[in-house]
């Protein structure tokens, strides 16, 4: 019996347990912790000197799930505020015509080597991944949901539901290969001497989708627009593949 | 901004339309961008409201991915059980994955005579 409308306890102007009721039925509360969380994280990797080690989705989402633990939220109630950042990603990957029309030309001239690129990587991927999960005794299920792990969220989502993986799975194995090729890349195509940018930032949006490109448009705007351009084929190609390659799992 | 907003979300929303009217195998984002693709080369030029539209959300595109990740905590039970084949498995093919589509890239690059002056990464 402590509601506002009691006599005495409703003098109390810090009522911790109402307050929570509100912030809990209100977006506003995971909406902000979403935006803080990435803010810290962005921070910590600027005093990092940027280091690609220091990422700040990871970040991010180690805050936001320690904290959730933490106070015994729910995922579904965290999303129901955090939907609004997840829904820009459809507007975002429009938007990705824009550095795509800039760089047009450069484009053009090498669609060649793009989609010879794009072939390669996209059946390294499913198969490389379902290959190591699968001899170090990883499960069916497991299996099935890591094979589209380099195509874009929603994309690889509606993969894995088509041939009995787990989406929500799914989705989170999809960031996670986000976040550890936008670790490693520039180490790996430096030791490789893989000089160019449009061929570094094709590389990293085929293994890690918009992550990826994320990477990539922090570094250099060629390279990101490459990413972008990646990762939207590989999500075509991912769709196209993965049912084909299967067939011998 | 408005203007630049509301095209976003225009060819966005044609995008899933014609892709659930159709039935192609394509995502409506995706098909959305190549509508906005049309739309430029039709104008020849990216407005300036696009343009700052597009330096907003394409430098912080990482955060958008946030929300997805936090539901690894949903899967802590598997994680825990099968982090070996997951995460070599990850960690392997993301490697590989950007090897051979970077070296494959470059290599045709080079062997058809494109590569530009020397960038230096």
């Amino acid at each position: 019996m402590n509601g506002p409308s009691d006599p005495v306890e409703g003098a109390d102007p810090l009522d911790f347990d109402l307050l929570w009721v509100y912030l809990q039925q209100e977006p506003l509360l995971w909406l902000t912790a979403t935006l803080a969380a990435y803010a810290i994280g962005h921070a910590l990797h600027r005093a990092a000197g940027g280091s690609p080690l220091v990422n700040s989705v990871a970040v991010a989402i180690a805050l936001l799930v320690a904290i959730l633990v933490v106070s015994g939220t729910t995922y579904a109630t965290y999303f129901d505020g955090a939907q609004f950042v997840h829904f820009l990603l459809g507007p975002a990957t429009v938007l990705l015509a824009v550095p795509l029309y800039r760089n047009f030309n450069r484009v053009r001239r090498l669609l060649v080597p793009m989609l010879a690129a794009l072939l390669a990587g996209s059946v390294t991927a499913v198969v490389s991944a379902v290959a190591v999960a699968g001899v170090l005794g990883g499960s069916r299920e497991t299996l099935l949901s890591l094979a589209p792990k380099s195509a874009t969220t929603p994309i690889a989502m509606g993969i894995a539901e088509e041939i009995g993986g787990l989406a929500s799975l799914t989705a989170t194995l999809v960031i996670i290969t986000g976040i550890i090729g936008a670790m490693i890349v520039t180490p790996l195509l430096n030791a490789l001497r893989v000089t160019d940018w449009a061929a570094r930032g094709f590389a990293v949006g085929v293994a890690s989708h918009g992550i990826g490109a994320a990477r990539a448009f922090q570094v250099n705007q060629l390279a990101g627009t490459f990413a972008g351009i990646a990762m939207a084929l590989n999500a075509l190609l991912t769709a196209l593949l993965v049912p084909l390659l299967l067939r011998w799992v | 901004m408005v203007h630049a907003i509301l095209a976003l979300l225009v060819c966005q929303l044609l995008g899933e339309i014609i892709v659930r009217a159709t039935g192609i195998p394509i995502p409506g984002p995706v098909l959305g961008m190549l509508l906005m693709l049309g739309a430029l080369a039709a104008l020849r030029e990216v407005p300036d409201e696009l343009n700052a539209v597009a330096g907003v959300l394409l430098s912080h595109l990482s955060l958008l991915f946030v929300p997805a990740g936090v539901g690894v905590m949903l899967h802590a039970a598997r994680i825990k059980t099968e982090w070996l084949p997951l995460l070599a498995g990850l960690f392997v093919s993301t490697a590989l994955t950007i090897a051979v589509t970077g070296l494959v890239f470059f290599w045709m690059m080079r062997k058809m005579g494109l590569c530009e002056a020397e960038q230096k990464p």
